[in-house]
């Protein structure tokens, strides 16, 4: 297999490669270097100012606020979405009754309806998700309201996403919303594939549902969970918490920055305001924060691998 | 993990069999009281279950309903139904609202990104996977990376080097920048899939004196079908619901892709008013993705959980 072989490799990888380098390799090398920099990005001069950037952001309060609103979604989300999820692949692979004549362990009926419907969202567009919600928290006329007070609650009518103190919940709660699916199905694939003979042993020693799922189901999916959390840790840093809160929140990123994130203070410092090496600053702490996130969650998570 | 370790009381023939068939539970009935508990714990995780459904799907019907609504019943009284099927809502959002241009302009996009995603990614994918050469790792690791760093640390920078080469706000433009970022998972993937691929028919192609690229276009990349169907997908999936990348590089008004789209016209129906088309929008951008994937069901489960349980 050696005839023309490097020429080949070269042949194939040139233009991937190449594109890759271009626009995405070339403007993160860039990103660090313009950090140093007074660009604005509105006019091609500029000029190295060292660690100006960077002591400027340790004295902003924005910059804090939305360290702080990340780290939120960073450490909150998964643990609810993950936590819920867990719960719910739980009930749908192994919470089933048991029936006589049938296997020892079952799903609940209509497992496979669960699935298909908790999905739902996850095809959907972010962006369309959270225009869905921005019109259902809306306090006058938006559907939740309306619903609490067809219950009778009149008296309950929180502004939601204008109430400074709930509107950062209210934006994690769509991102729950429409992630939890997702990692229903994860956990439901890995459940499947744990050999039904621990469940039967797991049982005869009398263990209840919260033991075998503790002990037994847990321990044996740890693998999955934990890249899960590392995934969706990395979502809610990025892509994800961007778009829900730059569409649904005053301003966007309020009421009085309650809700402005990291990666959102990027994109406003950049292309609203013409201070793009402040930008790419913010945006380092943005990656130096994904890291260590992914680093700690991987080191606090490791354990030995069970063989099954 | 002391459960599972102490107890295989279980016949030891029964060995590989999944226990499906000879299951029902041993000799010794559980005693009522842990039935009782059992009946109320099934009540009970049954209907948190159901309550999840409908948390689920009721925004969605809600949405669908209310699209069929005009503009005051829709403030008025947000959970009644429609006094009439305002159809009129839909044909509004598709001609008025420019929904058509939108929904041209992300098929343009998407199509030429998932082609170009699919070709590029397989071709990288398979010489990382089947050719040592020095750099291999390298350029493996350089490509995974991708995943894990926050593409708005990029984008601040890409905006003006995608604004020199004259493709900012340009179709082909955002297709080459969506085909980049999509490359790092689809590397990923496809790598791991062409190692599972038996080398021997490649080897007996190439003996018969097919050259590198024939082997590869009509012998392997038949064989990787169901990782590309998968990768393909995924990355449709996010290609299509893209929103930051377009935000950013995509500021042209005619050029919009749909999730762009629809929040733009939120934004200026707070002028206009005309909130039932806005609906219309919405469920029209919603319906064809969720009617795609009850179709496709278990391939875009499929697609979307393979690269997290590798």
């Amino acid at each position: 297999m050696q005839h023309g072989k490097y020429r080949f490799i070269v042949g194939f990888l040139a233009l991937p490669l190449g594109l890759y380098a271009l626009f995405v390799v070339w403007p993160f090398i860039q990103s660090i270097y313009y950090s140093f920099t007074d660009w604005t990005g509105l006019s091609p001069e500029f000029k190295m100012v060292g660690l100006d950037n960077y002591r400027r952001m340790l004295d902003d309060d924005v910059f804090w606020k939305s360290l702080q609103h990340s780290l939120m979604f960073a450490i909150v989300l998964p643990l609810v979405t993950i936590g819920l999820a867990l719960f719910f692949a739980f009930m749908i692979n192994v919470g089933g009754r048991r029936r006589k004549g049938g296997p020892v362990i079952s799903g609940v009926r209509g497992s496979s309806f669960y699935k298909i419907v908790y999905f739902f969202p996850q095809v959907l567009s972010i962006a369309i998700v959270a225009l869905l919600f921005n019109f259902a928290y809306n306090p006058d006329s938006g559907a939740i309201n309306s619903f609490l007070r067809g219950i009778g609650l009149d008296g309950v009518q929180p502004l939601w996403l204008g109430d400074p103190d709930l509107a950062l919940w209210c934006v994690m709660a769509v991102l729950v919303w429409s992630t939890v699916g997702f990692f229903v199905v994860l956990f439901s694939a890995g459940m499947a594939s744990i050999p039904a003979e621990l469940y039967e042993a797991a049982l005869l020693d009398g263990a209840n549902r919260a033991t075998t799922f503790f002990r037994l189901t847990l321990p044996l999916l740890w693998d999955t969970v934990q890249s899960g959390w590392v995934y969706m840790g990395i979502l809610a840093l990025g892509a994800e918490s961007f778009a829900v809160v730059q569409i649904m929140t005053t301003g966007p990123g309020g009421p009085d920055y309650s809700t402005t994130v990291m990666v959102l203070y990027v994109y406003q410092k950049a292309f609203r305001d013409g201070q793009a090496a402040y930008a790419t600053t913010i945006g380092v702490a943005l990656l130096i924060v994904t890291l260590a996130f992914a680093a700690v969650v991987l080191r606090l998570g490791r354990r030995e691998r069970l063989e099954y | 993990m002391k459960t599972t370790e102490t107890s295989a009381p279980l016949p030891a023939d029964a060995g590989s069999g999944m226990s499906v068939t000879k299951a029902g539970p041993p000799s010794g009935k559980p005693p009522t009281a842990q039935k009782r508990e059992g009946k109320v714990l099934n009540a009970f995780s049954h209907g948190i279950l159901v309550i999840w459904a409908i948390m689920v799907v009721l925004p969605l019907l809600w949405a669908v309903m209310t699209s069929f609504k005009d503009d005051s019943s829709i403030f008025g009284s947000p959970w009644s139904l429609p006094d009439m099927l305002h159809f009129d809502n839909w044909t509004r959002a598709w001609t008025e609202a420019d929904m058509s241009d939108y929904f041209l302009n992300t098929v343009l996009v998407v199509g030429g990104s998932l082609i170009g995603t699919l070709v590029l990614g397989s071709m990288a994918a398979y010489v990382l996977a089947r050719f040592d050469f020095p750099g291999n790792r390298f350029i493996y690791y350089l490509f995974i990376g991708g995943m894990s760093f926050p593409i708005m640390l990029a984008l601040v920078p890409l905006f003006y080097v995608v604004n020199n080469m004259g493709l900012l706000n340009t179709i082909h433009g955002l297709i080459l920048v969506y085909i980049a970022y999509s490359l790092p998972f689809t590397v990923f993937f496809l790598t791991a899939f062409f190692r599972t691929l038996p080398t021997s028919v490649a080897e007996a192609a190439f003996v018969d004196g097919a050259s590198h690229s024939r082997t590869f276009f009509q012998i392997m990349l038949p064989m990787a079908k169901p990782g590309l169907i998968s990768v393909g997908i995924f990355n449709f999936l996010g290609q299509w619901n893209q929103y930051m990348l377009p935000t950013v590089l995509n500021t042209d008004p005619d050029k919009r892709v749909l999730t762009q789209g629809l929040v733009q016209l939120a934004v200026s129906q707070g002028y206009k008013g005309d909130w039932s088309g806005l609906f219309a929008g919405l469920v029209m951008a919603m319906l064809p993705v969720l009617a795609a994937y009850i179709v496709f069901q278990r391939q875009v489960v499929q697609g979307l959980t393979a690269g997290a349980l590798k």
